[in-house]
């Protein structure tokens, strides 16, 4: 995907200008723009090649001499791996709750935020404040503050209702992950949507209630199609960001009772079990299945994109 | 903005205020972890693990003097120390590499300026994970490894593509016609960048940079896997905490608190033009 964009780019020098002063201009024009390419090149692209080609080798670091070249060998055995296979599902799994779930709660919460009332102003920044506590800090508040089965928060509120006491970690292990990225998620796709509905247009809706729409009308056949790029872009990202999660896997069941995802299992398999090159494959998967999503995160940006060059 | 001009009457007021209610009880419920921590944070060990919880108890300041270490334990400034030179340096090189390529796609638009805005974004839809192996081995074997400079150039290249697209959007906001003008009246590059350019941006470039911030501060995985004893994090020290049991749950708020406290400080800072920067400038 990388390689495709920038090969115009590098090529565009050649056939453009003809004259020395045209060329020396081109070039004074694209100058600022090096830098930051190849820094981005250099640090990201290379690496990622090079987690490639180790994908191809059998290697552990603890037995370096034994490396060899094996082919499609390491992806044959994540595929078949019942553990790896196991954690692709998980990925999945969080990656599609956490994101359906924050999203529709998101969009309920924007349409709350977007009518006036007294105070909403404080409530978007209560609301807006769970995004913005530190990830790990976050899955740590969850982890001992809330979910303790002893002491935890969700416990003493269940006690004064008479209610159980579960052991929310240990019972519920993937679903305790997915309600703490829940409350950290749902704020984006809040603000996100926010800025969807504050983008309508209101003479339309106007118009439509004068034409006697109700509330439930507008909403459906003005506002949710309006709003539609926006959910898209806010699954999307929300997806991208997601898939790669590490620190609440981490943090709360460091990835034990099912709950390691893709991006654990791989930070396993090298940091823990030094087996580098199962780990690369893994990586390489995650990658494939992030260019699958950013494709359409791309398709959805740049419609996004021309539209506003077209208002411009 | 939804109210409706014609419907006044008692059940449209009344609705009105109802779903303002209905806000607020999600404010409340959504803040309400945060505010327990700060609570919990302000308790002394004893208090902080009953159940139930206990509202009443006595405050205290132990879980903050606990934390920075005067109570026995390692002590969170070096790592508090190295996660500010982290972000504020790499913030500062995602800057000086970032504005000049968001001038050269926004002012004076390089051809295929799309494509290469396009690059940028396609690079932060990489995971981290492709290429940690690989920094990891080449740390390893230079001897970079647990060396915070590592990090400020790791972080520079998360950030910098994020930081191109918004910049590159807040730079387009400067009338083309204006920087003509300005040209035609004799100004140089320099003097255009500072009157004419600048203060129309410079919003703009201060919210990139507060975002900025808050990622590298955030960033757990690179600072997990390249860092130890020296070059350790504010994140990585939390980790320290993964496995505490119930003693020390004051601390834990506390450094946790404390740690989220700049992030909360430049999120608050940057409200409006964060969902910008995390929706890679497509939402405006």
């Amino acid at each position: 995907m990388t390689a495709t964009t920038t090969a115009p780019l590098t090529a565009a020098p050649a056939r453009t200008v003809k004259q020395p002063s045209a060329r020396l201009r081109a070039w004074a024009t694209r100058a600022p723009l090096l830098p930051a390419l190849v820094f981005m090149i250099a640090v990201t692209q290379l690496p990622f090649v090079a987690t490639l080609v180790i994908s191809f080798f059998d290697w552990n670091a603890l037995y370096p001499k034994a490396r060899h070249f094996t082919g499609l060998d390491n992806y044959r055995q994540v595929l078949t791996d019942a553990d790896l296979r196991h954690s692709v599902w998980t990925t999945v799994l969080l990656t599609v709750a956490v994101v359906l779930a924050s999203l529709v709660l998101g969009l309920a919460l924007a349409l709350l935020l977007d009518r006036k009332f007294r105070g909403r102003g404080i409530v978007r920044t209560l609301l807006i404040a769970p995004f913005l506590v530190v990830p790990v800090a976050a899955a740590l508040l969850w982890k001992h503050v809330l979910y303790n089965p002893e002491y935890g928060l969700l416990n003493g509120l269940l006690h004064y209702v008479g209610g159980p006491q579960p052991d929310w970690i240990s019972n519920t292990p993937l679903l305790a992950v997915e309600a703490s990225l829940v409350w950290q998620w749902t704020p984006f796709m809040m603000l996100i949507l926010l800025a969807g509905l504050q983008s309508r247009d209101q003479q339309q809706i106007e118009a439509a209630r004068v034409d006697g729409a109700n509330d439930w009308q507008i909403f459906r056949h003005l506002t949710l199609p309006h709003l539609r790029r926006y959910l898209e872009l806010g699954a999307l990202l929300g997806s991208i960001y997601i898939v790669q999660n590490f620190d609440a896997v981490f943090t709360i069941t460091s990835g034990g009772l099912g709950t390691a995802n893709l991006p654990y299992t791989v930070y396993q398999s090298f940091y823990q079990a030094h087996e580098n090159g199962l780990a690369s494959a893994a990586g390489v998967l995650v990658v494939i299945g992030s260019i699958i999503i950013a494709t359409f995160a791309l398709r959805v940006v740049s419609s996004l994109f021309r539209e506003e060059v077209s208002r411009a | 903005m939804n109210a409706v001009p014609h419907r006044n009457g008692p059940s449209a007021v009344l609705r009105r205020n109802g779903l303002g209610l209905v806000a607020w009880l999600a404010g409340i419920v959504f803040f309400l972890p945060i505010a327990w921590m700060a609570l919990t944070s302000f308790h002394s060990e004893a208090d902080a693990a009953t159940n139930p919880p206990s509202f009443t108890a006595s405050l205290t300041l132990n879980g903050y003097r606990e934390f920075f270490g005067s109570g026995g334990g390692a002590s969170p400034w070096p790592a508090l120390i190295n996660s500010t030179v982290a972000s504020v340096v790499s913030t500062l090189c995602v800057l000086l590499l970032a504005l000049p390529a968001a001038y050269a796609l926004s002012i004076r638009p390089v051809k295929k300026w799309t494509d290469v805005l396009f690059f940028f974004l396609s690079t932060k839809m990489l995971p981290v994970v492709a290429g940690l192996l690989p920094i990891y081995l080449f740390a390893k074997n230079t001897g970079m490894l647990d060396n915070i400079w590592l990090l400020v150039i790791l972080y520079t290249s998360m950030n910098l593509p994020i930081a191109v697209w918004m910049m590159q959007s807040f730079l387009a906001e400067v009338p083309v016609a204006v920087i003509e003008a300005a040209r035609v009246d004799g100004a140089r590059l320099p003097t255009i960048l500072a009157r004419v350019v600048a203060p129309i941006a410079l919003p703009g470039i201060a919210a990139t940079a507060l975002i900025c911030f808050i990622f590298s501060w955030n960033e757990l995985l690179f600072a997990r896997v390249l860092t130890g004893v020296v070059a350790e994090t504010a994140p990585v020290f939390l980790t320290g905490f993964i496995t505490s049991q119930g003693l020390f749950l004051a601390k834990v708020c506390a450094a946790s608190l404390v740690i989220s406290l700049p992030v909360l400080a430049a999120g608050f800072a940057a409200q409006d033009k964060l969902v910008q920067g995390l929706s890679l400038g497509a939402v405006k």
